[in-house]
């Protein structure tokens, strides 16, 4: 494993990137993460404000055609290796609002996609225990 | 180590992308002068949808149009349905429809507050208020098995009952959310920053009200009394006693009392609602097989204020025209109204006070007339915001406690 | 004197008045008339404005504007009806500020044209959606 990676597992700096069609559910379960109940913090996990400082990408909602070219753009803007983990059913597969006309498809066809939790939306539990099944299985 | 910085991604920032902006403000100097928007970037064609999916599926799909107002929409949508049925649901249903729809209310204001909390700099605020969410979502989960998307209205009544056995472990959760609610708004009522910070700020009046067709606490904060729980009572409003909120000046001190207040209400109204069902047995659905051709209308009073649907039918198992019309779709426009004047490190305040979605506020930029050029985003936003209320402290000899 | 009896009095012969149940009133007009009955509507009767519906049916375009009368709890809704191939009204700024959206969608959604409107462009799809795609349209 290389030394980039293995940083990866240190402290994971999280940018939640919001696409175009979401209800907002599943960001703010993310956001609930924040808060004292959950508290990623103590796994070392801190939400940042811009892609650039990024490891984690932390995707909601399926992607509308107006929000394509943002969402490429910040995954062009974050360094790699980054882990692109695709939250909530819309993300993952599109749910309820795949077949609409205004939309350009689940977000592993825009960008690949390393980590689905599906939910709708999924609880702050899921998200946690998402993310750290994953940093188990990098080892 | 220097103090620990609370970054809450309200969205993402792109200060680098040349994109249409949701909100563009033009500004000359400090003040703001002109707003201008682009929305359309949480279009999902929902209303197209809507007609491909039966009577009963469409319920699920507009539960998703907003996930702070997930209940607010079905209530509207089966209301609209019932009005073009003409028929009346149980009592019991009407009494749990109240439930699922003020635990919602208290909810969607706790995380608003938590929010301005934070815009203004308290991020104390921020997780105090988000902690007190925690117990409104778990019973929540209790009744309908999600903290969020509850999936608990039906045409002709409710998807699942309250168990009496519950009922006492939601009462005394309540009871604790409601000794914390009143400390929250003495508080803020009794805090000179706030009123230093808050009053007289984002005025919106009457007339502004009027003109945009602005509703629920955003309009009530104004002095206009509209509420439709009130105007045209549905569900169990019309069978408990409570009381509509409203505010005189119209500026964002007064949309966060009457927010504050209006929880306290809410909880009153659980409690009745609790009380009428306890220890009785009764339907919770009346049967529905067809729907009729022809047209029904439905509105409910989402935490954001009315929420509108119209259906037309055609005797088919599909609705042929669904138009919902939320809230923010009315609100949002008078932020051109209350913005204009002010100053930038205002804005951020202002715009939370119309208490928009979500995902709304993360495309703000600030343009300057003079400089001709982008100045500021959001997140420039929140600090200029968060700076103010430092000023105001200092200028008070109040100590800032972050 | 309540709300139909008002609009009963002051317009007679130029609206249809429908009422399904107590608290749904349905006004047909032409729409050369549709102006000085919303007027009437908005200013004279101080109803609140809350949104208007657009819609096609096989032989025609339909759009209802829908207004509150929250003293007594009721919903009016003003119909009108356009030309199937040419769907045309007259824009409603200048009596309702708050319209403007509305317009501006029902526009990019089913293609009605509305005269006199200050800034009829795309609100909700993005510009380069193609135009003549309606996608509300059904025939």
């Amino acid at each position: 494993m290389n030394l980039k990676l293995k940083a990866l597992k240190k402290s994971l700096w999280v940018y939640h990137l919001c696409t175009g069609g979401s209800c907002n559910n599943c960001d703010i379960e993310i956001l609930d993460c924040l808060t004292p109940r959950y508290d990623i913090e103590r796994f070392g996990m801190v939400l940042v404000g811009s892609p650039r400082h990024a490891d984690v990408l932390l995707c909601t909602g399926i992607v509308n055609k107006k929000c394509l070219k943002r969402v490429k753009e910040v995954y062009n803007q974050t360094p790699k290796p980054c882990v692109v983990v695709a939250v909530g059913t819309c993300a993952c597969s599109g749910g309820i609002f795949r077949d609409g006309y205004e939309m350009a498809g689940p977000l592993d066809k825009v960008i690949p996609v390393d980590v689905y939790i599906p939910g709708c939306p999924p609880k702050p539990e899921a998200i946690i225990a998402g993310i750290v099944k994953f940093l188990e299985k990098l080892k | 180590m220097g103090k620990k910085r609370v970054v809450v991604p309200i969205g993402p920032y792109h200060p680098l992308l040349e994109e249409p902006e949701y909100f563009t403000l033009y500004c000359e100097g400090e003040k703001v002068v002109d707003v201008e928007w682009q929305p359309g970037y949480n279009h999902r064609a929902i209303e197209k949808i809507s007609e491909s999916k039966h009577w009963d599926q469409v319920t699920f799909l507009i539960e998703r149009i907003c996930g702070i107002c997930s209940t607010s929409h079905p209530i509207a949508y089966v209301n609209a349905v019932e009005d073009l049925l003409q028929i009346e649901i149980p009592e019991r249903a009407k009494y749990i429809r109240c439930i699922i729809a003020e635990l919602e209310r208290i909810h969607s204001h706790l995380l608003w507050f938590g929010l301005a909390g934070h815009f203004l700099g308290y991020n104390t605020v921020f997780m105090w208020s988000w902690k007190y969410r925690e117990p409104v979502l778990e019973i929540c989960e209790l009744i309908s098995g999600n903290r969020n998307h509850y999936a608990m209205m039906k045409i002709g009544g409710v998807r699942r009952d309250i168990e009496d056995e519950d009922i006492p472990v939601i009462k005394k959760k309540l009871s604790e959310i409601k000794g914390k609610l009143e400390m929250l708004t003495n508080a803020v009522l009794d805090d000179p920053v706030l009123a230093a910070r808050l009053k007289g700020v984002g005025i919106l009046t009457k007339e502004d009200v009027k003109n945009y067709g602005a509703v629920g606490p955003t309009a009530r904060a104004s002095g206009v009394n509209i509420d439709v729980r009130k105007d045209e009572p549905y569900a169990a409003y019309d069978l408990i006693e409570w009381n509509v909120i409203t505010c005189e000046n119209g500026d964002v001190f007064d949309k966060a009392v009457v927010r504050l207040l209006e929880c306290l209400e809410s909880i009153k109204i659980i409690e009745q609602c609790l009380d009428a069902i306890k220890g009785k047995k009764g339907e919770i659905e009346t049967e529905v097989r067809d729907i009729p051709p022809g047209e029904g209308i439905g509105h409910g009073e989402a935490p954001r204020g009315e929420v509108f649907h119209y259906i037309r039918s055609d005797g088919t198992n599909r609705p042929v025209r669904h138009k919902v019309r939320a809230p923010s779709y009315v609100n949002i426009p008078t932020f051109k109204a209350s913005c204009i004047g002010e100053t930038i490190s205002d804005v951020a305040i202002i715009l939370a006070g119309v208490d928009p979605c979500y995902c709304c506020t993360e495309r703000v930029s600030v343009y300057d007339m003079e400089k001709k050029k982008k100045i500021y985003d959001f997140s420039d936003l929140i600090k200029l915001s968060q700076e103010k209320t430092k000023r105001v402290c200092e200028e008070l000899g109040v100590k800032w406690k972050e | 004197m309540n709300a139909e009896n008002r609009l009963r009095e002051k317009f007679g012969e130029k609206i249809k008045i429908e009422k399904p149940n107590e608290k749904r009133i349905y006004v047909t007009c032409d729409k050369d008339d549709l102006e000085e009955i919303v007027k009437f509507i908005f200013r004279d009767m101080d109803a609140r404005y809350i949104v208007a519906t657009g819609l096609q049916n096989f032989d025609n375009f339909e759009i209802l504007y829908h207004f509150g009368i929250d003293e007594e709890g009721k919903v009016l809704s003003v119909r009108v009806y356009l030309d199937k191939d040419k769907p045309e009204v007259k824009s409603l700024t200048h009596i309702i500020p708050g319209i403007a959206w509305i317009e501006r969608e029902i526009w990019e959604l089913l293609g009605i044209n509305f005269v006199g409107h200050p800034n009829l462009k795309h609100l909700l799809l993005p510009e380069d959606w193609p135009e003549g795609n309606y996608p509300l349209r059904k025939y």
